[in-house]
């Protein structure tokens, strides 16, 4: 198909496609290239220059990530101009890093540090900074950037305005004094950042990271007057063991439990409930948008409707597309629900005084820590949730402890709230939350589970960037004949580059689905910004296949015959969309607008 | 042979245009090939060779783009151009719209000169009353922000794209993906004014003047110690003895070359001709007097690059901040010999590892200027 080129690497012959660079050639003949400022999610920068190599009749060396093979030619990937230039370049960066490596977040997993081992690095050659020259930004609840570790790989920049089309992130000033900042180098709380942590998974160093509760957290579990509850999302108990050396897509869910047990927390519960809970909430409210707008013809309504639980998505509906937050659901994030009703339900249910439970979300998610922080969010008469836990700090709270994971049993959830539905787990990926939503609403719409074999709606799995699927409903309960012969069509998009792509087609008039799942990070939870470094996409699809290979295990796949779910409108809440629900399980927006200059957002 | 011989001789309004529409694209490019000339702006790429590649794009919405950035030190040469010669310039992208089948250009000028604005834009106005009808030209008017690296091509059409003003990796380079990623020809002020002039004389009438490889006259802007500074235009190929000695800078401690990003000559290399290969004929010249300071000299020219770098790439940024550290700390006694050793290393290492030419060519007066004036400027108890 595409021509093929002769090339030379290091005397050794091969054949590669016209155009692949030449770091791409190099990977597939296992010859290693060491970079840095490479990502494989990023658009190609070329600028930290440790990936040079020389090619015959140049006598510049080039970037090996940028270089396309348009000719046949003969490369050298170790000779000794390359490798004092590498290492010349390596020791530059070296000298400006503030480092501090035993008190760094990064310790023993920092792309820096580990260069700096690999060349063999032993001492500075140029003057090197012996003291920190700026000041840590420490305002947001998710995000903390320390510019003195910054090497100006510009990977977070490159994540935030390509990937992820937010912009928070650019750089400032010029030469030596560049830098990456905010606009008007305001805190990052003050600007559009919506929290979703992908900078920090994609930065080399540990100058982005995310606000560590651990401290508190620790202080609540030795506190002898205090109730500590954890519930778990799906996505962290595929992604933890990674920190503890288990292959990328390995679960480690009972183990996981185990552990927390052993640190000492008072109930695990499993976020999985709450995700079954948010299903039935906002399936319903997707049933009664549709019943309004299609029978009652209600102009208010908006459709189509796009789920609410990526906090980082929320927060950027509210900065870049204020003007179409009625198309949110109004069901708050299974993190969310969840801490509402262990401080409410529960609390009574085990005749526990609320103001003494203490409860902390196990997330793969930066924006996590903001959106337990949001003012609304404290229905239950406290803060709902208290901390947001990432991934990776609870591996190293794991840690701290002592604990290795693979020493650990398989151990069950506490009950109630400790039972999840596979539909509940597949949140985890993108593609899930709608899967989940079709499983329940096409069932409690026709009696019957929906139409695809083994209840795998495959048409929106898998990690392209946006993915649609319909579902006629036909022969509908008598209650719902206004669906009959209704065909609803969904659309799956994950990383919010992607989500601005269905936004900016809405703005032309041009989106006629009527429910959109919408996940902040690129595939969805698994790849959120608290999970383990690094990320890339081989590494998310593992995850993947792990979370939907551990759903079909599990014996309820379906969130409204969850038996926990069942007890809990039961006793308490009573049905989807009722009063208690309304009062406890749903919230509304704010209007940010994407300007903060002036006393107030402009529209 | 000081004399003015082409560029700032006169030329017959609007003829080579009139020519030029006879000619058609073909003609017009392999007339600029065979006249050798090599771009003005100082990397000296074949002109017409790059306005080959451009017209052999597939892709048919392209441009051409005049550098007018004129950032490096001691250059003024443009700016005479500009002024006096607008309609050289404009007859020059007129004619490269025709032969790389571009519908629209642009002047990037830097901001400094504005001034210059109101008689280009009438000039252009002119132009198009005259021509308008016979050639489907558009020329647009945009400015730089006072960077100097926004004159290396791909930082200039950064810029002119919206973004921040920095280069690009190449290839693939501005002839494939330029403006708005269509193919794009960027040319200096200088090369432009050429044009009319080939095609209204010749190729070989143009290869009469200048030496083998390197054909045409070349200004020269002459600055700093020196009896008669000015702008000079003289043959390529001339010895800097000839030069100096017509404007009265023989009697000096060196000569920067080629701007800040060319090189210094010292007296025993006076001798070395001006044209790519030998000395960098970009157009500045600027003669440092026996009483300077070379130290200090040095430090100057470092001071403009690590302010001017665009800060991207790792020698850059850091390289010349290490060097200019490095030039103090020697001067005052602070590091070893063998630290100069080290920063001669990492003069060769941008020199093969930066990602564009200012970062490339940064070190050159590092290298030539403690090679050639150390003890002068090294610490020494006396
Ligand atoms: C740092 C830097 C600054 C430059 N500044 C200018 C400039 O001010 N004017 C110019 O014409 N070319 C400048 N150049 C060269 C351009 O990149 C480019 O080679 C030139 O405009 C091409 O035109 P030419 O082929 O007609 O010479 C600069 C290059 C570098 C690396
Ligand atoms: S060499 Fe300097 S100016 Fe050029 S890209 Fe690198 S940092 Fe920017």
């Amino acid at each position: 198909m595409s021509e093929k080129i002769k090339i030379k690497i290091d005397g050794k012959e091969f054949e590669v496609e016209k155009g692949i660079t030449i770091l791409e050639a190099c990977k597939r003949f296992g010859i290693k290239i060491p970079t840095l400022c490479y990502h494989p999610d990023l658009t190609v920068a070329g600028i930290c220059r440790i990936c040079v190599v020389e090619i015959e009749g140049m006598d510049k060396l080039q970037p090996a990530c940028a270089y396309p093979i348009d000719r046949e030619m003969s490369i050298k990937t170790h000779s000794n101009k390359v490798r004092i230039a590498r290492k010349t370049n390596l020791e530059l960066i070296l000298s400006e890093h503030y480092g501090d490596c035993y008190t760094c977040v990064r310790n023993g997993k920092c792309e820096l540090q580990k260069l700096a081992a690999d060349f063999g690095i032993d001492r500075y050659i140029f003057p090197s900074v012996t003291s920190p020259k700026y000041k840590i930004d420490n305002s947001s609840h998710a995000i903390v950037r320390d510019p003195n570790k910054c090497i100006h790989c510009k990977r977070c920049i490159r994540t935030c305005i390509d990937l992820q089309q937010v912009a928070a992130l650019e750089t400032a000033n010029r030469g030596h004094n560049v830098q990456i900042q905010t606009a008007l180098n305001k805190p990052i709380s003050e600007v559009i950042c919506i929290n979703c942590g992908q900078c920090i998974n994609r930065c080399p160093t540990g100058a982005l990271r995310a606000k560590d509760p651990a401290d508190e957290i620790w202080d609540a579990i030795c506190d002898p007057s205090k109730f500590v509850v954890i519930q778990t999302a799906p996505s962290p108990r595929a992604a933890i063991g990674e920190e503890f050396g288990y292959p990328p897509g390995t679960c480690v869910t009972g183990k996981l439990n185990a552990a927390l047990r052993r640190i000492g927390f008072d109930r695990i519960f499993d976020t999985n409930f709450a995700a079954d809970l948010t299903i039935m909430e906002e399936g319903s409210e997707l049933i009664e948008r549709l019943k309004r707008k299609l029978v009652e013809g209600d102009k208010s309504v908006k459709l189509p409707m796009f789920t609410s639980c990526s906090p980082g998505w929320v927060k950027f509906i509210e900065h870049y597309y204020p003007q179409y937050l009625d198309h949110l659901s109004t069901c708050k994030s299974p993190q969310q629900m969840f801490g509402a009703i262990i401080k409410t339900y529960y609390a009574q249910k085990i005749g526990i005084d609320p103001a003494k439970i203490v409860t902390v979300a196990l997330m793969p998610c930066a924006a996590k820590k903001f959106e337990c922080n949001r003012p609304e969010m404290r229905d239950s008469g406290y803060k709902d949730v208290d901390y947001g836990l990432t991934t990776r700090e609870m591996a190293a709270m794991i840690k701290e402890a002592g604990i290795d994971l693979h020493d650990m049993p398989d151990e069950d959830f506490d009950h109630p709230l400790g039972l999840g539905s596979g539909a509940g787990l597949i949140f985890g990926s993108t593609g899930g939350v709608m899967e989940a939503a079709l499983r329940t609403v096409y069932e409690i719409v026709t009696g019957r589970p929906v139409p695809f074999k083994d209840l795998d709606i495959t048409p929106i799995r898998g990690m392209e960037w946006i993915r649609e699927a319909s579902l006629v409903m036909e022969n509908v309960k008598p209650e719902y004949k206004f669906l009959e012969g209704v065909e609803v069509k969904v659309a799956v998009a994950h990383g919010t580059a992607n989500a601005k792509k269905l936004l900016r087609r809405l703005e032309e008039g041009k989106l006629d689905y009527h429910f959109i799942e919408i996940m902040a990070c690129p595939g969805g939870c698994l790849g959120g910004g608290g999970q383990p470094i690094p990320t890339t996409p081989e590494i998310r699809e593992a995850r993947a296949r792990a979370i939907y290979e551990e759903e079909k295990r599990l014996p309820v796949r379906k969130s409204h015959e969850n038996p926990e779910i069942k007890q809990l409108y039961e006793e308490f809440l009573g049905k989807p969309l009722g009063e208690l629900s309304h009062k406890l399980l749903h919230t509304h927006y704010t209007p940010r607008g994407k300007y903060f200059l002036g006393e107030e957002n402009v529209l | 042979m000081i004399e003015k011989k082409v560029l700032l001789n006169k030329l017959d309004r609007g003829e080579a245009i009139l020519r030029a529409v006879k000619m058609g694209s073909e003609k017009i490019v392999s007339l600029i090939k065979d006249s050798e000339l090599r771009g003005r702006g100082g990397a000296g790429f074949p002109t017409g060779i790059k306005w080959e590649r451009v017209l052999n794009q597939s892709e048919k919405e392209r441009y051409l783009i005049c550098n007018a950035d004129e950032g490096e030190p001691g250059t003024f040469k443009d700016r005479i151009l500009l002024e006096e010669y607008t309609e050289k310039m404009i007859e020059g992208m007129i004619i490269g719209q025709i032969a790389i089948g571009a519908k629209k250009s642009f002047i990037y000028l830097r901001q400094e000169y504005k001034f210059l604005a109101e008689k280009i834009k009438n000039t252009i106005e002119e132009y198009k009353k005259l021509f308008g009808d016979k050639v489907d030209f558009q020329i647009d008017l945009r400015f730089g922000a006072g960077a100097y690296v926004c004159g290396e091509e791909f930082a200039l059409i950064e810029s002119l794209n919206g973004f921040r003003g920095e280069p690009r990796n190449k290839p693939p380079f501005p002839t494939e993906k330029g403006f708005k990623n269509k193919p794009t020809v960027v040319n200096n002020v200088e090369t432009l004014c050429n044009i009319p002039h080939i095609v209204l004389n010749g190729a070989s009438w143009f290869k009469k003047f200048g030496v083998k490889g390197c054909y045409g006259t070349k200004l020269f802007s002459v600055a700093g110690d020196v009896e008669k500074p000015g702008i000079y235009e003289v043959e390529m190929g001339i010895p800097l003895i000839e030069l100096l000695e017509h404007v009265g800078g023989v009697d000096s401690k060196a000569v920067q070359v080629g701007g800040y990003a060319g090189t210094t000559v010292v007296p025993e290399d006076y001798y070395k001709t001006l044209c790519f290969g030998d000395l960098p004929p970009g157009g500045s010249i600027i003669v440092i007097g026996k009483n300077r300071d070379m130290g200090k000299v040095l430090e100057n020219i470092l001071e403009f690059f690590l302010e001017e770098s665009c800060g991207q790439c790792t020698p850059c940024r850091e390289g010349n901040y290490r060097l200019l550290e490095g030039l103090r700390l020697l001067r005052d006694g602070k590091a070893s010999i063998k630290y100069l050793k080290t920063l001669f290393t990492l003069c060769d290492v941008m020199k093969i590892s930066a990602k564009c030419g200012l970062g490339q060519s940064s070190p050159n007066s590092f290298l030539a200027i403690m090679k050639n004036f150390k003890d002068e400027i090294l610490y020494n108890e006396r």
